[in-house]
């Protein structure tokens, strides 16, 4: 039996696993900087 | 104030916390991303195929360091939470939260690379033997305290109450293990484990195992504090420090 | 102070579920209903209804359990009584070990009782049923005790029932394989004591220690 699918399915398993927990936290930063901008803006108007 | 106890402070504070991670973070990444190219070229590429398991061997430079991470990562989730519970530290309860979603990333990659491992050299996708089982029952831990944390509205308390079950977690992992491998032994008397992990392992191919090793934790760092520098910014929006931060980025 | 909250709290929870017996027999029922399913399912055949005895009969044992640990403090949470005992200054172990013998004694110890009736139904083999009984006997204290743990934890949430038997079932592996492999061993004419041995030992372990855990889970519901 050829071996190669069992690696290439694992080390990509891998690859995509850690790839999007690794991602995650950057997305979700990028998420909260705007919402950060967006209540800053706010704050501003109201004040100005 | 001496050193040790003014160091213990500093991690304490957020903004400090938060800078320390910034600088750290990129230094541990760049390291992981070496060594994983290295670990893994040499791996696939250098290392000779095993006698008995021929190609597929080459699944135990990613399966044995995800199990290793696996198990590792919920002792100090425990710990963490063992930290934050006992001293109230807000920094630890971040930390043991942050830990669990990378600990389950690298208890599900165990065991696909497990299942995939068994396939060629047991002739099924998955046999129930006492590393897998093991792994599967962790991975149930892992979402118990993701799942609990998640359920409280107040991330706090959801925090807290998914580190005490992390540590009644870690008191009963040791049983469970035991009792996995025994039950282990009376259903499937003459397997050896998928890993084949009681025979002496090559040099040839101990190198680039425990290049691997040494990668995954420096992965773990790094995204531990990348997380935890999120969860700052997320509990700490109205504080004068983050929206500075945030205006430096613009700009 | 200590020694007087435990009897007067074990009578009044062991009052309050004999007054909502109907709530308190559901599991019971589940229990019988689920395992009288397996035949029907897996086929009346003798051999194989006896080879899978022990392990159905402890499964059914550990869902019924799941189900009536989640009104182990639910309605002390909701009327108010709860945040009572943990701001009482009793010894909040002592009143967790109370709720808990009160909540084995009428869910766990009519399991122990029913247990021959489900041998019967599953064709377990002779020298089995004493070790079942005995094994049960031992080994639902431990599912009550740190079933109650995440109790505890999840009493506070709306939704807490389902993520409760996520929560203890990886830590009831190990108690049942134990009493599993000993109820087996005992059929097929094999040492078992050993086993039973380790189940008694979780026991006294999770006596000594679920108390503390389970009353520090309270607080932390009640913050």
């Amino acid at each position: 039996m050829d071996h190669t699918p069992f690696i290439i399915g694992s080390y990509a398993a891998a690859a995509v696993i850690l790839g999007w927990c690794a991602l995650a936290p950057v997305l979700r930063m990028r998420k909260i900087r705007g919402e950060i901008n967006e209540q800053m803006r706010r704050e501003s108007a109201r004040k100005g | 104030m001496s050193r040790v106890k003014k160091a213990f402070h500093q991690f304490g504070s957020p903004p400090w916390l938060f800078r320390f991670a910034g600088i750290l973070s990129p230094i541990l990444w760049v390291a992981c991303l070496g060594l994983t190219a290295w670990g893994l070229y040499w791996g696939v590429f250098l290392a000779p195929a095993d006698y008995l398991q021929g190609e597929s061997v080459r699944i135990m430079y990613i399966h044995v360091p995800a199990a290793w991470m696996s198990m590792m990562i919920y002792a100090l989730m425990a710990l963490f939470g063992f930290i934050a519970l006992v001293w109230h530290i807000r920094a630890t309860e971040i930390l043991a939260m942050a830990s669990a979603p990378i600990g389950a990333a690298f208890t599900l990659i165990a065991l696909i690379s497990g299942s995939l491992w068994g396939r060629p050299t047991w002739g099924t996708y998955w046999v129930w033997d006492a590393r897998l089982t093991s792994e599967l029952v962790l991975l149930f831990l892992y979402l118990g305290v993701m799942g609990l944390y998640n359920a409280f509205d107040e991330p706090r308390k959801g925090a807290r109450a998914a580190a005490l079950l992390a540590i009644v977690g870690v008191v009963n992992l040791p049983i469970i293990h035991f009792s996995v491998k025994w039950w282990n032994t009376l259903h499937q008397p003459a397997s050896i484990s998928v890993v084949g992990g009681s025979s002496s392992i090559d040099s040839s191919m101990l190198w680039p195992l425990l290049i691997m090793a040494v990668a995954t934790k420096l992965y773990y760092g790094a995204n531990l504090l990348t997380r935890t520098r999120v969860r700052l910014v997320e509990e700490n929006r109205n504080k004068r420090w983050v929206r500075d931060w945030i205006e430096g980025k613009k700009g | 102070m200590s020694g007087q909250v435990f009897l007067p709290l074990l009578k009044r929870d062991l009052l309050l579920a004999f007054r909502r017996r109907s709530e308190v027999l559901q599991p019971l029922i589940f229990l019988l209903v689920v395992v009288s399913l397996f035949p029907i399912g897996v086929g009346p055949g003798p051999q194989i209804l006896a080879r899978i005895a022990v392990g159905v009969i402890w499964i059914a044992a550990l869902l019924a359990t799941v189900l009536s640990l989640d009104s182990l403090f639910r309605s002390d949470f909701e009327d108010g009584s709860l945040e009572q005992l943990v701001i009482s200054g009793h010894p909040l172990a002592l009143v967790a070990l109370a709720k808990v013998l009160a909540h084995w004694l009428v869910a766990g110890l009519p399991l122990v009782l029913l247990s021959p009736l489900l041998a019967v139904w599953m064709n377990l083999g002779e020298g089995g049923l004493m070790v079942l009984v005995i094994s049960l006997a031992l080994g639902t204290p431990i599912l009550s005790l740190l079933g109650a743990i995440g109790s505890a934890l999840t009493v506070s949430l709306r939704g807490g029932g389902q993520l409760l038997s996520l929560l203890v079932f990886p830590l009831y592996v190990p108690i049942l394989i134990m009493a599993t492999s000993a109820v087996t061993s005992a059929t097929d004419g094999l040492p078992y004591l050993g086993q039973l041995g380790l189940i008694a030992a979780g026991l006294v372990a999770a006596l000594t220690l679920a108390p503390w855990a389970i009353a520090a889970a309270l607080k932390l519901s009640l913050e």
